[in-house]
């Protein structure tokens, strides 16, 4: 990459090449940004803009895929808000999204200090990188065996603890809780590497003065660290809490929505409705008010917590 | 790059000073118990993968293989015949790992090389070029940012539908091929920051924007272009959500589907789990080898994709 980049550098003048010509000065690079931009452009119109008009346009109708949507007004959305299973997905979601964020921010934000107090390590960074490098797939998979109620090794140690054996997956009670645990597992060293990163901003002489004020650890923590953090920790809530709303993958893999409706979260249900019923209108309404949900989250986020201001300017 | 400067002489200090502190042996303990459940679980994975499944059962927390074997292995690769397979107590279900890997690796290859290309080419003229709204335009770009892509998921999939795409390679491929968000922004930070001395002097010389972009931005920016195409490959290699709707069938299914429905072949009552633990790490090996490639290029770009 270094040679590719020098003899560029070095590359003699071509004596033949045209010069600009007049008018395409005055215009501006217009002309060649359009060039520049058109494949992304390509992209972003067909499938983003687009798609996120019809998607609106849909929820507004009722379409089965075969033969043409039939625009029914607001029914889909007085139908979801007289739906059980969505009010059930939503609350399910939002367990989840709780625990995420919870667990996540904590254990991260821990893991942050100890590489930022103790080891700065490459190779220990990566050890915690190595779950969120892996697939959704691969970890509930890989959890869907640790933590089966019969083999497992997990519930093999829980038994030798002399506690009674969990069914992880089966039960309603742990059913959500455990695919908490497994995203928490995936992200909790990214979380952390990032936030970390966050520390690593902060200029030491801000400690030191602390340190000569005679300020605990805890306190310097408490007063110094995590309000310099803030904007590293609501990117992170942010990410986290958007990120846990759509959770999927996992759920589609280990639990299928079950057991009963207890692991039924929106995005399964957005995807049940759409895809394995073909009520592609109702599909959208859903998929329409977590859009919404998720704007707002995002916008109280910023404006609550002042994520765009830091301190250190 | 500010941690290696910083790093050397911080530890020197506080290393040969204290002898022993406790507080500081707990602090260890603790990460060290965090790097523990972050790596331990591969090597169980590992462990039943190379267990036969008859002898999983009553051999559930042994730390070495149980009955030694590569059948798993064998079975994953196609290499073993189910007869074998029912007598080291696999269920019999298949998993063609060829085609899904061959899958996986154009799919992915594909949107990598495509988004990164065409979305160096948008941030450079948003980055480089002065024409009239291109802050506009680059703020709706950065909008999409937000768009949840559940919700793009859907109208796509009857886009690709009316197309008639559903279960080819283009159809799987389009979404992501000509530009992500995400590597539109990382890029532009990039090239907002090089000098334009160089870009000057070869306009000077008469160049024209396609061969600066070419000879100058592009072999300059190698580095973040080559963290760029390794974060979006690995994301590209675990997706899932899309490839299920569009690519279910056998020929374009890709291995993160394939894991899927081999899951779900098995009976609920005995899963062939040293065949699906197999399968677990192959499907991860090539992200365990970009990983232990480029692993140090992976951790320095964490703190700024995520800080932005």
């Amino acid at each position: 990459m270094t040679t590719l980049a020098k003899h560029a550098r070095s590359a003699p003048p071509q004596p033949g090449a045209p010069k600009p010509r007049g008018g395409y000065r005055r215009l501006g690079d217009l002309k060649i940004a359009l060039f520049f931009i058109a494949p992304a452009m390509i992209g972003f119109i067909f499938f983003y803009v687009v798609p996120t008009i019809r998607g609106v346009y849909l929820s507004f109708t009722e379409y089965n895929i075969l033969g043409d949507p039939t625009w029914v007004g607001m029914d889909n959305y007085s139908a979801i808000a007289k739906d059980p299973l969505f009010w059930n997905s939503l609350a399910v979601t939002g367990q989840y999204v709780f625990l995420n964020i919870v667990l996540q921010t904590a254990l991260a934000l821990g893991l942050a200090l100890l590489m930022h107090k103790v080891a700065k390590s490459t190779l220990i960074r990566g050890a915690l990188l190595l779950p969120w490098m892996m697939s959704n797939v691969i970890a509930a998979l890989l959890w869907f065996w640790m933590l089966d109620y019969q083999i497992g090794v997990v519930n093999q140690f829980i038994e030798w603890a002399g506690l009674p054996r969990v069914a992880f997956f089966g039960s309603e009670e742990w059913a959500i809780p455990t695919q908490a645990l497994i995203n928490t597992w995936r992200h909790m060293g990214y979380t952390a590497l990032l936030i970390f990163a966050g520390m690593q901003a902060i200029p030491g002489h801000i400690y030191e003065v602390a340190k000569l004020d005679g300020a605990s650890p805890f306190q310097t923590f408490r007063k110094i660290t995590i309000p310099l953090l803030r904007p590293v920790l609501v990117l992170v809530l942010v990410v986290t809490v958007i990120g846990s709303f759509q959770v999927f993958d996992t759920v589609s893999v280990t639990t299928g929505g079950g057991p009963v409706n207890a692991t039924r979260v929106i995005q399964y249900y957005i995807y049940q409705r759409a895809f394995t019923e073909s009520d592609f209108g109702y599909g959208s309404a859903i998929a329409v008010i977590l859009f919404l949900i998720l704007a707002l989250v995002a916008f109280i986020q910023m404006k609550f917590l002042k994520g765009n201001e830091s301190d250190l300017d | 790059m500010t941690t290696t400067t910083s790093r050397a002489p911080l530890q020197a200090a506080t290393r040969r000073r204290r002898p022993f502190n406790p507080r500081r042996a707990g602090a260890w303990a603790l990460l060290a118990l965090a790097i523990a459940v972050s790596v331990v679980p591969f090597l169980w994975v590992l462990r039943t993968a190379l267990s036969t499944n008859s002898a999983l059962a009553s051999n559930s927390a042994s730390l070495l293989p149980a009955e030694f074997t590569f059948g798993a292995f064998m079975r994953v690769f196609g290499l073993q015949s189910p007869a074998d397979a029912v007598a080291e107590g696999g269920s019999g279900a298949a998993i063609d790992f060829w085609l899904y890997l061959k899958n996986s690796i154009i799919f992915s290859s594909i949107t990598t090389a495509g988004a990164v290309f065409f979305s160096a080419m948008a941030a450079y003229a948003f980055a480089r070029l002065r024409w009239k709204g291109r802050n506009v335009v680059f703020g709706l770009f950065l909008g999409t940012m937000l768009v949840p892509p559940i919700f793009t998921a859907l109208p796509n999939f009857l886009l690709i539908k009316n197309l008639d795409l559903l279960n080819t390679m283009l159809g799987m491929v389009l979404p992501y091929v000509f530009m992500t968000p995400f590597a539109i922004f990382f890029l532009r930070q990039f090239f907002l920051n090089m000098s334009r001395e160089v870009e000057e002097a070869a306009m000077l010389d008469g160049a024209k924007h396609l061969r600066i972009f070419f000879q100058i931005v592009l072999p300059n920016a190698a580095a973040p272009l080559a963290t760029l195409a390794l974060l979006t490959f690995i994301g590209q290699w675990n997706e899932y959500f899309w490839p299920l709707l569009v690519g279910s069938q056998d020929d374009v299914r890709v291995l993160q589907v394939g894991l899927g429905v081999f899951k779900s072949q098995s009976p609920q009552g005995a899963p062939d789990w040293s065949g699906l633990m197999a399968a677990v790490l192959v499907s991860a090996l090539p992200i365990l080898i970009l990983f232990a490639a480029f692993g140090k290029k992976i951790v320095n770009s964490i703190g700024f994709s995520g800080i932005k």
